[in-house]
């Protein structure tokens, strides 16, 4: 799916955190949104993924307007740097919350439910650790966990906030090739937020820079 | 005052005993020098004193009067304090105290939850004002806050001659009581929850938004599950405050037995009638209920470092 941006603009008081912006994401690419922090990356992002409100410009899902969605109706993926896992779940449950959060009709049934979130621990390859608690999780399992669930919703857009930010740099390099991988086998449209130009140029398709 | 020449004799009397405690602990000074150093500094009798002073406080203000209002309880015997908890009017006390609290306790609970989510997940003017507010409770006098009710709707308040005119009865009714308690213990849920939630943010609420949950899903499977623990705890002191108010109570109750007593009035009222032993039989479940209230609290105080 393409993603449009044009002429967003948001302001947190006096501040202009995004003026005049206009990006666009080729279907099943992964674009890098590259720029030093406070350059209002992660708020495009957040626009993109409706958990922000742009003060003038459009959003478009494939020529569709996505402003006029909430965030719950556009299926987007997000992963959040602080990974944002549910606490007080175990690793399987988080995986399922998106598919046990669809309304009583559009919910798989319960070996449905087991077999999808399986599969897509298998995917990220931490199969083994279903049962335990974010917690007992190392930061580069928890951000792996944190892409399962998103992917869980079947998204049509992915959208990462400097996913490996909070990452040593050993892990993170394991993750970007990893994600590389994960990208072209699934192909799903996907922003990623980094202030690491290295990070940029390896992981992804093509880079914008924002606040230069 | 007769401290002081008795830490001196204790500090000489140890002296002699100086060189064997030394003996004994060598390993341990051994292994960690430098505190070895300190406890040197800090003679033997310092910390003997100090825990002695500490103990004494406990017992003399704490533990002793505890183990009066349960000797005088059953100062006449269990069939005396059976009988006593089983008159009509105790009864009548225990009940309108736990429709007092149940209610407070529901309505703190829901305020709390909703209080401590706008203070801690939005921002917007006058936020600060709110949370100086909140705590306005604890430092105002319960009498006053009696007080505020008679004059709102007492028979010479603002609202009084309207509530008469409607027979509906608020002061020395359980409505009173019941909004005297609520304002009393307005402050102790919402500020167990709002610390957690500032720190806990919104991230994993906008993470179950973006999976698709309604607001209400995320609310009952997020936000509430997170802070579940401290909630409790918040309940939990909640309730005791609730069920051992007296100041702001009794300026509302109008003290009619079997009616309008809870159960600390009903204490009160069972002593000025020099009947003791059914006072502190009554006192014995408030103590009770104090008691529990501290083991649960320890248990709960033992989930919420895991939140």
């Amino acid at each position: 799916m393409k993603i449009s941006v044009i002429g967003v603009t948001k302001r947190f008081d006096d501040f202009a955190a995004l003026n005049q912006v206009s990006l666009e994401v080729r279907s099943g690419e992964l674009l890098a949104l590259l720029g030093p922090s406070g350059s209002g990356k992660t708020t495009l992002l957040r626009i993109v993924a409706g958990l922000d409100w742009p003060d003038e410009g459009q959003v478009q899902f494939d020529g569709e307007d996505a402003l006029a969605r909430r965030v719950g109706e556009r299926h987007v993926g997000f992963v959040f740097q602080h990974y944002a896992l549910f606490r007080h779940m175990t690793v399987f449950e988080n995986v399922a919350f998106g598919l046990r959060a669809k309304p009583r009709d559009e919910q798989p049934s319960e070996p449905e439910i087991r077999r999808r979130v399986e599969k897509l621990l298998d995917l990220v390859q931490l199969g083994w650790l279903a049962q335990r608690y974010p917690t007992q999780l190392s930061g580069g399992q928890r951000q792996r966990i944190a892409l399962a669930r998103a992917l869980a919703i079947e998204p049509r857009v992915l959208l990462l906030d400097e996913p490996f930010g909070s990452l040593d740099a050993r892990v993170r390099k394991e993750l970007r090739r990893w994600l590389r991988n994960l990208h072209s086998e699934i192909h799903v449209t996907s922003i990623f937020v980094t202030h690491d130009q290295v990070e940029a140029v390896e992981v992804a398709d093509r880079h914008a820079a924002t606040g230069l | 005052m007769s401290a002081l020449p008795r830490a001196d004799i204790i500090k000489d009397a140890t002296r002699p005993g100086i060189s064997s405690e030394a003996a004994l602990s060598r390993p341990a000074i051994h292994a960690n020098s430098r505190r070895g150093a300190n406890s040197r500094a800090d003679p033997l009798w310092v910390k003997w004193l100090v825990i002695a002073v500490a103990t004494g406080f406990l017992g003399l203000f704490i533990v002793l009067p505890l183990v009066c209002v349960f000797t005088q309880a059953f100062s006449q015997g269990i069939a005396a304090y059976i009988a006593a908890l089983t008159d009509p009017d105790t009864l009548s006390a225990i009940r309108l105290t736990l429709i007092v609290a149940a209610i407070s306790v529901a309505s703190n609970s829901v305020f709390g939850v909703i209080g401590a989510w706008a203070i801690a997940k939005f921002e917007f003017r006058g936020k600060n004002l709110l949370i100086v507010l909140i705590e306005l409770p604890f430092s105002v006098s319960p009498v006053i806050a009696g007080l505020v009710f008679v004059l709102l709707f007492g028979l010479q308040g603002y609202l009084g001659p309207w509530l008469v005119a409607h027979n509906i009865a608020v002061i020395f009714a359980l409505p009173g009581i019941t909004l005297a308690t609520i304002f009393v213990t307005f402050p102790f849920v919402v500020r167990e929850l709002i610390p957690l939630m500032q720190q806990q943010g919104t991230e994993e609420e906008e993470a179950a938004l973006s999976l698709g949950a309604s607001g209400l899903k995320t609310f009952f499977r997020v936000t509430l599950p997170n802070v579940k623990w401290a909630l409790l705890y918040g309940v939990l002191l909640c309730n005791a405050r609730a069920m051992g108010e007296f100041g702001a109570v009794s300026v509302v109750s109008g003290h009619v037995r079997g009616e309008t007593n809870t159960m600390p009035l009903h204490v009160e009222a069972l002593y000025e009638s020099y009947q003791f032993a059914a006072a502190f039989a009554v006192a014995s479940l408030l103590a009770l209920l104090a008691l529990v209230t501290l083991v649960v609290k320890a248990v709960l105080e033992d989930r919420l470092v895991g939140e």
